[in-house]
């Protein structure tokens, strides 16, 4: 792990990881949905509606597995002190955020025609809307941070707790329908089990590895630009010292 | 009343709003990168 402690190491890595990433992944994810659109049967009991699935669960699944990276690196960086773990948490806030977005939106659009409503304030919903909050809040601490640093002072660590703390919220939303009454459908995908059909399995599927690969290019992206801030912040510093 | 809603209407609202965000989300990120990458490297050139 710590061999990726040096950035020009991560840097020579992440120029040819980058692409390898973001290039199947949007191919996969985009090829998913057609083959969703175009091909794949309407629901028995959804209708057409079945459809919005292949971009709403990637959506949420990546809006959860930002934050778990984000409390993956925290734990990094408080224990070990990995000098990328804060770039890596950092570099997962704003696509997560965004994922969790696109995550409320296609599923209240879902909801209209399905449940009736656009919005229900379930377990569910509500602690994934919370979500949505968490990664707002955090990309503010994170900015602030960023210029206490450069000031000196060590509020990374403060950040960083934040994360760990915020990950309360992920098992809450894994389990809200199962601990309360939802209009939400439980779990349809567990360890080795599906009650999903194999005609909207596979495309599913596809559909989360794809919108996954490009999670982790724009990360990457993410990182280099962080990176290239610091660095460049760095230097106009030394120069303005003499 | 029965509402008559076409669930087409609800199937390409979530396609675009899903697409149009991911796709903004990858150029904005590329293009941010490619400008900070480049304001490094002229701070480096300007010693």
């Amino acid at each position: 792990m710590h061999g990726f402690a040096n950035p020009a190491r991560f840097l020579r890595m992440a120029r040819w990881l980058m692409p390898l990433l973001l290039v199947p992944g949007l191919v996969l994810a985009f090829g998913a949905l057609a083959w969703g659109v175009l091909v794949v049967p309407a629901d028995r009991l959804m209708g057409d509606t079945v459809r919005i699935l292949f971009i709403h669960v990637p959506c949420v699944w990546l809006g959860m597995a930002g934050w778990s990276m984000i409390a993956i690196s925290s734990v990094i960086e408080l224990v070990w002190r990995h000098p990328l773990a804060s770039i890596a948490a950092r570099a997962a806030a704003v696509p997560g955020a965004v994922f969790t977005a696109l995550g409320l939106a296609t599923g209240s659009i879902w909801g209209r025609p399905t449940w009736g409503t656009w919005w229900v304030w379930d377990g569910r919903l509500t602690s994934f809307l919370i979500l949505l909050f968490l990664y707002l809040g955090y990309i503010a601490l994170a900015s602030a941070a960023q210029r206490d640093m450069a000031a000196g002072g060590g509020a990374s660590r403060v950040t960083a707790i934040f994360g760990l703390v915020g990950a309360v919220n992920i098992p809450i939303i894994n389990r809200s329908v199962v601990w309360w009454n939802s209009l939400h459908q439980p779990p349809s995908i567990t360890m080795g089990k599906s009650s999903i059909d194999g005609t909207f399995l596979w495309p599913l599927l596809i559909a989360a590895i794809g919108f996954s690969l490009i999670f982790g290019g724009v990360v990457l992206a993410r990182m280099r630009m962080l990176l290239a801030d610091i660095q460049a912040e760095a230097r106009l510093r030394r120069k303005a010292m003499g | 009343m029965h509402e008559q809603l076409n669930q087409w209407d609800f199937v390409a609202a979530a396609l675009g709003i899903g697409v149009v965000g991911t796709l903004v989300l990858v150029g904005w990120t590329l293009w941010a990168m490619v400008r900070a990458e480049k304001r490094r490297d002229s701070v480096r050139g300007n010693k």
